[in-house]
């Protein structure tokens, strides 16, 4: 009986260490691609791209960058994080509400 | 021998306790006098309101002051009386049922009491200089940004400090909530009244920040020469009226849902019945927080949004009456079978049923935008809003304080005096608002200040200012029996209802530190399943240790004052500069006891085990 908890506990303690590696890679890749995006975002206005493609560009850029924060670097992808994802995404659907609102029946 | 030491002591030494305190318990005594106060101040605009309406052509009063009346009557009805009093039961209440020792933030708490007080007082300053704001509780632009004087300055002032309050206590109490509930105390385990307290508070968080923006945009046309709702400008007065309503919807969902709570945990109380439905009443919770937030616009049916924007309003709107519905009937299903017990806290509970439905239904008139074109700004939205806001909230608090009254002051009110009290207050709302409909129907519009004679309006009328004193008598005799219980009633055990929840394990009044263990919660109604299994108290959770207290403090009151004071520099900067003095000198007091609490250290202390056990358990 105690041999066998001491083997699932050594059972889970392998699983977390596999877990925190693949928190790592994770972390180093997203941080990479932040640092490729900004150096895009730069870049493309540097160049004097086309404001027509450009502002659009920078704002998905900007997204993605916001949810990687989110996700991987304040752990909202991870267990425990489920209220403060409800409650941040519950704020961004009333907010979005609004704008539409403002852009759709205010200033049409 | 505590109350010999209280005397000892003097009157002196308790206010100051009360200024400085951080308990959540004495919070709430403060929260349920100042709203109180609020609540007597409002009614006695309403009296006046329903005496210049007594009669036609009546000169009680003047046109201008009749404005000025309706407006504070509505402004401090909703934000200085049933908001506060609200939190006075959340405070009270809350970290009891969830198990815990205090709110997350018990620093922050005292501050959002005194922001609110502070800003309520400021509002009603204005009655003594020279005019109080007359632009209709709701303050539309442009007559709010273009009315002369300083009345919709204190407004604005008064109510960015007060919403800063509420903003705070909102915030403190989600992450009590979802932080310090005790072992065992499971999201589908919370009572209905910490679950509606949860919501509520989300909607808080999400609807205020609307009403701060707008205040300041209307802050920043009327002090400082911006042109954001003056039309002749480029600016658009349309803005201020949805930022309003984004508020101002998810507002009267704020004042409804905690009482909801009040009444599921009231009425399977008082049936001795598990609530019928407990996941669907918490799901119906949620909807109708999430769906308060969709609606907003049903306020704004005849301002011309276009026919596509009114239909989808005018559905969404009609939504929330499903699980508005699911909860009346889930409310029945709980007493359905259940041994009754007719106590005070029930009969409101009770004659809220029928009158909260009557509201909901012309609700949902109201909200087929067609129709609204002819109810809309007539006694028919007067009469709607008085049914689910007096209907619901307000017979919600008087059921609530009845029944928690033993936890909040060791003692039971008077059930006989209550009884007294129910009646004519039930009865003189329904003289006074059900004929308010069908003046309405005839045409009479809101917000007017008489009527002529021979227009058939004046039976109704009369008939209505009845009503009012008849509620007023109610609830003078209500406050007779807050003072005769004070003084006549015995103290109270710690469960004189046979209670299921967690703040029934605990002595009424609670000892300062409320649970000298944590409780360990076995599943929903956790004291009822504890009393099944034959067993006295509450298991604990922990051995008995040392627990941990914050420090009282002084800065939360001089913070708030700060902003009051600087509140009065921003509204006569205006006339003459100087008054930025009083901004610097507020906005200084402010900030240097801001920089206080953060630099300056403040661990709390404990208190000591061996002490705890001398004591006893508190329970007498
Ligand atoms: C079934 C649920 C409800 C529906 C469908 C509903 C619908 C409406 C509509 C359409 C109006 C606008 C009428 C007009 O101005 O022409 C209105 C006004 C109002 N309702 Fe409700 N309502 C509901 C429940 C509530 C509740 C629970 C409360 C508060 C506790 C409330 C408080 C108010 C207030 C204060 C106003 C008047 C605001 C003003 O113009 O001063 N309503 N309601
Ligand atoms: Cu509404």
């Amino acid at each position: 009986m105690s041999e066998r908890t001491e083997n699932v506990s050594r059972h889970k303690l392998n699983v977390r260490k596999d877990e925190n590696k693949e928190e790592m890679v994770q972390q180093v890749i997203t941080f990479a691609l932040m640092i490729l995006f900004t150096l895009i975002a730069f870049s493309m206005v540097i160049l004097d791209i086309s404001s027509y493609f450009i502002k659009p560009t920078l704002l998905l850029l900007a997204g993605v960058q916001v949810a990687f924060q989110l996700f991987y670097f304040m752990h909202m992808k991870n267990k425990g994080h489920f209220m403060p994802t409800i409650i941040m995404f519950g704020g961004m659907t009333i907010a979005l509400a609004t704008i539409i609102t403002f852009t759709t029946i205010i200033w049409w | 021998m505590s109350n010999a030491i209280v005397q000892q002591r003097g009157i002196g030494a308790m206010i100051w306790d009360y200024i400085t305190t951080v308990d959540h318990k004495k919070i709430a005594h403060l929260y349920l006098v100042a709203g109180g106060l609020f609540f007597l101040i409002g009614g006695l605009e309403a009296l006046i309101i329903r005496i210049q309406l007594m009669q036609p052509d009546s000169n009680f009063i003047s046109a201008g002051l009749y404005n000025e009346m309706i407006t504070m009557h509505g402004t401090t009805m909703i934000f200085l009386a049933a908001m506060p009093l609200i939190f006075a039961l959340m405070n009270a209440v809350v970290p009891l049922q969830i198990g815990a020792r205090d709110v997350a933030f018990p620093f922050l708490n005292s501050l959002g009491f005194w922001l609110f007080l502070f800003g309520g007082l400021l509002l009603n300053v204005s009655w003594f200089t020279g005019g109080a704001p007359d632009a209709g509780w709701t303050n539309y632009a442009p007559l709010s940004s273009t009315s002369p004087g300083h009345g919709v300055d204190y407004y604005v002032m008064g109510l960015q400090i007060a919403g800063a309050g509420t903003l705070i206590g909102g915030i403190n109490f989600l992450v009590t909530i979802i932080n310090m509930r005790a072992p065992g105390m499971t999201y589908m385990r919370m009572p209905l009244f910490t679950w509606t307290t949860f919501i509520t508070s989300v909607l808080i968080l999400f609807a205020f920040p609307a009403l701060t923006v707008g205040l300041f945009l209307m802050m920043f046309d009327r002090m400082f020469g911006s042109a954001f709702f003056d039309v002749t400008a480029g600016g658009n007065a349309i803005i201020w009226e949805h930022l309003f309503w984004i508020f101002g919807h998810p507002e009267v969902y704020i004042l409804i849902l905690p009482v909801f709570g009040a009444f599921s945990d009231i009425f399977s109380t008082f049936s001795k019945k598990r609530l019928f439905g407990y996941s669907a009443m918490v799901f119906a919770t949620v909807l109708i927080g999430f769906l308060g937030f969709m609606v907003w616009a049903h306020h704004m049916f005849t301002v011309g949004l276009g026919p596509i924007a009114n239909s989808i309003f005018a559905v969404s709107t009609m939504a929330i009456a499903v699980p508005t519905g699911i909860k009346i009937f889930n409310w029945l299903f709980t007493m359905w079978g259940g041994s009754i017990k007719l106590s005070v806290a029930m009969l409101w509970a009770l004659g809220f049923i029928p009158t909260f439905t009557i509201g909901g239904m012309t609700g949902v008139m109201l909200g087929s935008a067609a129709a609204d074109y002819q109810y809309h700004d007539t006694y028919f939205v007067v009469a709607h809003f008085h049914y689910v806001i007096v209907g619901g909230t307000v017979f919600g608090l008087f059921a609530a304080m009845h029944y928690w009254w033993p936890k909040m002051f060791g003692k039971v009110l008077n059930e006989k005096l209550g009884h007294l009290g129910f009646w004519p207050f039930f009865i003189g709302f329904h003289l006074t608002f059900f004929i308010q409909h069908f003046l309405g129907l005839m045409g009479m519009p809101r917000r007017y200040w008489t009527y002529f004679e021979g227009q058939g309006l004046a039976t109704g009328n009369l008939i209505s200012t009845i009503g009012a004193f008849l509620m007023a008598i109610g609830t003078l005799i209500f406050l007779y029996n807050v003072i005769y219980t004070a003084i006549k009633e015995p103290k109270a055990s710690a469960d004189p209802w046979d209670g299921r929840t967690l703040e029934w394990s605990l002595p009424s009044a609670p000892p300062f530190y409320n649970f000298k263990q944590t409780p360990l919660v076995r599943g929903l109604d956790p004291l009822w399943i504890e009393k099944m299994e034959g067993r006295k108290g509450i298991t604990p959770a922990e051995p008995l240790g040392d627990i941990h207290m914050p420090n009282g403090s002084i800065l939360p009151f001089l913070m708030s004052m700060g902003l009051f004071i600087a509140g009065f520099g921003f509204i006569y900067q205006v006339d003459n500069k100087l008054w930025f003095i009083a901004v610097a000198v507020g906005m200084g007091l402010f900030f240097a006891s801001m920089f206080t609490r953060s630099f300056k250290d403040d661990l709390g202390y404990h208190i000591h085990k061996e002490d705890l056990i001398e004591k006893g358990d508190g329970k007498e």
